[in-house]
């Protein structure tokens, strides 16, 4: 059982990306998939009450280790580079496709009231979105949807986890 | 310097104007006052016309639209259907569009103070996100108000009687545009002080900054910079000419 959450811990440490657990499993064979599961959210409780530097990020299906918030500070002044920022407009149109996906840009466009090409094409770049077909009405327009990677960001198990939009509805105004 | 004295508030498009509007006049939003908001949304429009800056088409698009519903308010209520049901009121329409949009506005706020992976939290490695691409968004959308600014700062620093007059220069857009190509070509890049701060007279800084908001218009030159209060960098619009030119 210790032996399973170190060998978890190691994969977990190694990989660049958030490590599914189907794969962890498939790379486990000689342990039960219960067991496994146990063993990652022990994992994960061990990382949360240590309150180190670091925890065991639960996101697009996957884990991941990653430096808490709290140190941020340090942490951007070591990497140098400009900590990733997404602009308003960016912000905007990324809520809505993420809350009415799948959608076309027309709709985008009513609901801001300005257009969003600019926005999608920077989105689409930095794979947060992506095009998920077209929609079967005249002129056959694109819809979008949300990407792992977008979750990964974002901090999101998967997208039931995003709070309803009625809980930013009763927030008060900024 | 005071009698053009302008707050700008940087809005995401019409919906954010009017809803701005609304919540400073503090009135519902089911029974907006049309007239008095028509009103001032024109003058926001008027003040952004003043700084020269291209007002959206959305922005003319609302601009009817308001226009359209004061005039329907204007019209006497009358029964249409047989069963008796009043016209909806015109603004209603408006009403939803504006809730729908700050629901999702407040989304997109909230979704800004969530743990963002390389912004709060930070994975083993370098950051995959490619580091340009920010950088343009900024130059896209912020630089046209921030050279403004930077522009009334310089300009705020002349006092008059800095030097003297001697025999007025006859200056031109295009002899402007000269000699940033030149200094461009000489330097690579400069920054947007230098360029100023190098102008004698008031005239000329004038002449200068119109030269260079010419020549980011045609996408000659591009202004950069790191962080809102940096450093504005003005640089070759396309990055990699030069050294094709040259090499």
């Amino acid at each position: 059982m210790q032996d399973l959450k170190a060998i978890l811990e190691a994969l977990i440490f190694v990989s660049d990306t958030p490590v599914p657990f189907q794969r962890l499993r498939g790379l486990l064979p000689e342990w039960d998939e219960g067991i496994i599961r146990e063993s990652l959210k022990s994992l994960v409780e061990d990382y949360r009450s240590r309150e180190g530097g670091l925890y065991v990020a639960e996101v697009s299906g996957g884990y991941q280790i990653r430096s808490r918030e709290s140190v941020r500070e340090w942490v951007r002044r070591f990497r140098k580079e400009r900590p990733f920022t997404l602009s308003r407009a960016a912000l905007e149109t990324l809520a809505i496709i993420a809350y009415r996906q799948p959608v076309v840009k027309a709709e985008i466009d009513v609901i801001r009231g300005v257009d969003s090409s600019g926005t999608l094409r920077n989105l689409l770049e930095k794979n947060l979105v992506r095009v998920a077909g077209r929609k079967d009405i005249p002129g056959k327009p694109i819809i979008y949807a949300t990407t792992a990677r977008f979750l990964e960001l974002f901090h999101l198990r998967d997208l039931s986890e995003l709070p309803t939009l009625r809980d930013w509805k009763d927030m008060t105004a900024p | 310097m005071t009698g053009y004295e302008i707050r700008l508030n940087i809005f995401e498009g019409p919906l954010d104007l009017l809803l701005y509007l609304i919540r400073k006049n503090e009135v519902d939003i089911y029974d907006i006052p049309i007239a008095v908001i028509t009103e001032q949304y024109f003058q926001h429009l008027d003040r952004m016309s003043t700084l020269n800056l291209d007002i959206a088409s959305d922005y003319l698009v609302m601009a009817s639209t308001l226009l359209h519903i004061k005039s329907r308010m204007l019209l006497p209520v009358h029964e249409t259907r047989e069963n008796g049901e009043t016209e909806e009121d015109p603004r209603m329409d408006l009403a939803r569009q504006l809730l729908e949009y700050e629901t999702f506005k407040k989304a997109a706020l909230a979704m800004d103070t969530m743990p963002l992976l390389h912004r709060d939290v930070f994975p083993r490695g370098a950051s995959p996100i490619s580091e340009p691409a920010p950088e343009r968004e900024l130059v896209r959308e912020i630089t046209v108000f921030e050279l403004v600014e930077a522009f009334r700062d310089v300009l705020g620093r002349w006092k008059e009687g800095d030097g003297m007059e001697v025999n007025r220069e006859t200056l031109s857009v295009t002899d402007r545009i000269q000699e940033i190509l030149e200094l461009l070509n000489r330097k690579g890049s400069f920054t947007f002080k230098e360029l100023l701060e190098n102008a004698q007279d008031r005239t000329r800084v004038i002449y200068t900054f119109l030269a260079l908001l010419e020549l980011i218009k045609l996408r000659i030159v591009k202004a950069f910079q790191a962080g809102p209060y940096e450093t504005i960098r003005i640089r070759p619009g396309v990055s990699h000419a030069g050294s094709q030119g040259h090499s």
